[in-house]
């Protein structure tokens, strides 16, 4: 419950963050605390509980028990919007892009608090109206230049490469005041070249940005490359943190994966030798 | 950037006075003899739709959320303009302020009566708004026929006739225009955004409840100023006038036109509501080849006739002129 | 309030609410299977009662009873139903709710006009169908006809409760909304069970037609779409898709319509209504349904 020796709270800080569902405690006593600029992943096997983690902290469920703050603000019971708007952005298991809208477009949407003008200044398109979209323009272009979009601005995002609908979510992310990027298995279905341009953009974004990023993802390559720290949660509990190369030795942490030691596939030395 | 824009409303107001300079021409030198009045109120009948059926595709084809009760809008702008209209005449107003300050009236009370009703309905989804809809139209129905100001059940009449087609096509030009301007704003953006992904568009901070109710009150005051055309049209109505029949007729023309599409709400309803009265004597076929057409259109075209697509006098000259090709090849090798 | 008025009103009111009550029931059913609500089960209804106008003339001048038309009236609601399930409602089920929705609207008011164009605006008039007696006692009068048509009303509901329950056929109606996936998967025809489900809807709003006749013989072409509507209020009060509670909400629309007709006689539209509104924003699964959140 002692903070650390810091001045400012840490960005996310969770106390014993958990829900039931009926019987069911789809996530128990999840203890997290992230720093600014922090690459924290989330691991563990398929349904383990950490996209709950995520709907938990954004809102989208409200936790049965235990708390969350950003910023040492407390969280629980606000409702997404308010989340968002405080500061925590996702992205989606499956992408939830605005298909039939252009990319530049779906970014724009997620600027929407940023703008001013209201009804009046719309319908009789004042100075203010101007500016400021011609300044939403110019930001969004910015963001699709960072994810590596530029000059796809007018295609129908339904209409763009997987790979490609990936990064506009994230350039969508980026364009909210975020202070916390969750994302939720980012790489799912991209192949090594894709990742790979992934994994320069969540380095582009944690140092430009300097806002810490907490990941779900599947491909080890990819967590053990890219964080920092990585939690493992196994039916909803956390059975282990630390840094990559303490985790990917954890017996624990194997069991959770591959089941205990005596039901693993006995190894293709030890029956060669047999 | 802004020239351009300039520009191009520029090229709509002349386009649009053209038109009206058109009628005038057409309407003056009696082109149609005899039936110039006919014709007249024909047009001024089609101007009105109009601007209920666009305000409508607001809700439905922008925003993809349903209403069944448009023409208790309609109705409430009706009464409102009338009363107003009724109370102010004789005092020295010139008619055409009196027309407009009515006309406002009844967008006014209709703009109201969408938020009163937004704000509970809209928590609702899909069956069930459309549904509480129609109750919340069936209530002011009701309503209407019990209280004695708006005639007590019985059809009140007397108004007066201040609708006239030059007056009923500016006023449909400005009405039209300005949802244009709204669907062409961070307003179309979002209610779009919530269309397509409503979980996505509040993982994107917007405050869709809010958004909902905002369009649904936009929608409303529009329908209500349809209404005020409506009653100082056929200077009588009675409340069973706006019925879930004329609600689902509106709904029927915001869906064949096309959703999404103000185009195809204009032509659409134009062209559905001087059906009637070119065809006169099929009248009673009307509903049911309505009905027909609708069922088909779910089936082969469900975004309606024109779905999604708007007329742009700015595309049409620029792919006349050819200038626009290459970009819109480049566009599509994903370049 | 006298008692002789209290004790006629709620007879007047469980007559009107059994009547609801069996079209509640098809409502109910249907919805239950494809979570859709058929707008034109009403003018199913409409069109089960034309068909009574014609084939009860024509029962009685044989010497049978008249009430044995219900069964030819079954037969062609049935098959309407069917018919329009294939061919308007099939087509567009996937393409997402708005488009059903639009698509029952549509078809609502084909059958409404379509019957003004075969039979005219003008009501017509259904013959007696139930020669039973009156009973009058203290000063009211209960018709017997009342009974029958509550009667009827729980045979209906008890037969499909155990048929919901109890055969295979049922099973399946119950299994194709929960995951229609996994239903697929069981080997259930999904197709078929919902074309069995219409045409079981459907012959039940014959039934319906048959006591609403009993009742009120003006038939007109308008008739169905009010009191579709009324049905689905009844519908959703007492718990959609669940079968008594279409029982349940029938009853209590319709006591709640003639009692408030008692005190407010221009407003108890409005007042049926307002407790639509109502439930729907307090309860949206009705009196004896469960609370089931929406799944992000």
């Amino acid at each position: 419950m002692a903070e650390k020796n810091q001045s400012k709270p840490p960005v996310l800080r969770t106390h014993s963050l958990g829900i039931q569902f009926g019987g069911l405690r789809a996530v128990d006593d999840f203890n997290i605390e992230i720093g600014e600029s922090e690459l924290v992943g989330l691991i563990g096997p398929n349904g383990a509980g950490k996209t709950t983690v995520f709907n938990l902290i954004t809102g989208v469920y409200q936790p049965t028990e235990g708390s969350f703050y950003l910023n040492g603000i407390e969280m629980n019971g606000k409702k997404t919007y308010q989340i968002v708007e405080a500061g925590i952005v996702r992205t989606f298991q499956n992408i939830r892009l605005f298909r039939k809208m252009t990319v530049i477009d779906n970014v724009k949407v997620a600027m929407e608090q940023k703008l001013h003008y209201g009804l009046p200044q719309a319908v009789f398109r004042t100075g203010s109206f101007w500016r400021e979209e011609a300044q939403l323009t110019r930001y969004a272009r910015e963001l699709l230049d960072i994810v590596h979009l530029s000059g796809k601005e007018n295609l129908e995002a339904g209409n763009l490469p997987y790979g490609q609908q990936r990064r506009l979510e994230i350039a969508r992310a980026l364009a909210t005041d975020m202070k916390l990027l969750l994302l939720d298995e980012p790489a799912a279905g991209m192949n090594p070249i894709e990742t790979e341009e992934l994994l320069e953009i969540i380095h582009f974004i944690r140092n430009q940005f300097k806002i810490p990023v907490l990941l779900i993802e599947h491909d080890m390559s990819l967590v053990m490359n890219i964080c920092e720290r990585i939690q493992v949660l196994d039916f909803g509990t956390t059975i282990a943190s630390g840094t990559p190369e303490e985790i990917s030795s954890n017996p624990k942490v194997i069991e959770a994966y591959l089941g205990k030691e005596e039901d693993a596939p006995v190894s293709e030395e030890v029956r060669e030798n047999a | 950037m802004k020239k351009e824009v300039l520009f191009s409303y520029a090229v709509n107001m002349i386009a649009v006075t053209a038109l009206f300079a058109v009628f005038v021409l057409l309407f003056e030198t009696r082109a149609f003899g005899n039936s110039t009045q006919y014709i007249q109120g024909i047009f001024t009948t089609a101007c009105y739709t109009i601007i209920m059926v666009t305000s409508l595709n607001l809700v439905v084809g922008f925003m993809g959320e349903f209403s069944l009760g448009h023409a208790g809008f309609v109705s409430v702008g009706a009464y409102a303009s009338a009363i107003v209209s009724n109370a102010l005449a004789g005092k020295g107003l010139s008619d055409l302020t009196l027309f407009l300050v009515a006309l406002l009236a009844g967008g006014i009370a209709a703009g109201i009566t969408g938020v009163l009703v937004g704000i509970p309905a809209l928590r609702l989804r899909g069956d069930y708004l459309a549904i509480v809809t129609v109750a919340f139209a069936e209530i002011i129905r009701v309503a209407f026929c019990n209280f004695p100001i708006t005639g007590g059940g019985k059809t009140i009449s007397g108004i007066l006739k201040l609708s006239t087609f030059y007056r009923a096509f500016w006023v449909m030009v400005v009405c039209v225009a300005v949802m244009f301007l709204f669907v062409r704003s961070r307003f179309g953006r979002t209610v779009k955004a919530i269309r397509e992904d409503y979980v996505a568009a509040a993982a994107s901070g917007i405050h869709v409840t809010y958004y909902k109710v905002l369009t649904f009150t936009v929608a409303a005051f529009f329908a209500g100023i349809g209404g005020g055309l409506y009653a100082h049209y056929m200077t009588a109505m009675i409340p069973t006038n706006f019925n879930f029949m004329y609600s689902a007729e509106l709904l029927s023309e915001v869906i064949i036109g096309g959703t999404g599409s103000l185009t195809g709400s204009i032509l659409g309803a134009a062209f559905l509501s001087s059906l009637p009265e070119m065809m006169r004597q099929f009248s009673q076929y009307r509903m049911l080849a309505y009905s027909v057409v609708l069922i088909l259109v779910m089936i082969f075209r469900p975004g309606g006739i024109f779905g999604g697509w708007e007329f742009s006098l700015k595309q049409l000259a620029s792919s006349l002129s050819g200038k626009t090709k290459s970009k819109a090849v480049q566009e599509k090798e994903g370049m | 309030m006298t008692f002789p008025l209290f004790v006629q009103s709620l007879i007047n009111g469980l007559n009107q609410g059994a009547i609801y009550a069996l079209i509640a029931l098809g409502y109910t059913m249907v919805y239950g299977i494809i979570r859709m609500i058929n707008f034109a089960h009403g003018d199913f209804i409409m069109v089960g009662a034309y068909t009574l106008f014609y084939t009860i003339p024509v029962m009685t001048s044989a010497g049978m009873p008249a009430w044995l038309s219900v069964f030819l009236g079954i037969v062609v609601c049935a098959v309407l139903g069917v018919l329009v399930e294939t061919v308007a409602y099939r087509p567009v089920r996937k393409a997402g709710p708005m488009s059903a929705l639009i698509t029952a609207l549509a078809m609502s008011l084909f059958l409404e006009n379509l019957a003004m164009v075969l039979f005219g605006a003008k009501p017509h008039n259904v013959q007696a169908i139930f020669r039973l007696p009156t009973i009058r006692f203290l000063g009211v009068s209960l018709p017997l006809n009342v009974l029958l048509t509550l009667l009827i009303g729980v045979l209906m509901m008890l037969a499909l409760q155990i048929f919901v329950k109890k055969t295979r056929l049922g099973k399946a109606m119950r299994a194709v909304p929960q995951d229609r996936f996994a239903s697929v998967l069981s080997g259930i025809n999904v197709n078929k069970i919902i074309t069995v489900t219409f045409a079981i809807g459907s012959a039940l709003a014959a039934v319906a037609a048959l006591m609403y006749c009993a009742r009120y013989p003006r038939v007109t072409n308008d008739m169905g779409s009010m009191m579709g509507i009324k049905a689905f209020i009844a519908a959703v009060l007492g718990g959609i898709g669940i079968i008594p509670g279409a029982m349940l909400g029938g009853i209590l629309v319709g006591l709640i319509e003639i009692f408030v007709k008692l005190f407010a006689p221009g407003w108890y539209e409005a007042i049926t209504y307002s407790v639509l509104i109502i439930i729907l924003l307090v309860k949206p699964s009705g009196i004896l349904g469960s609370n089931l959140g929406e799944k992000v």
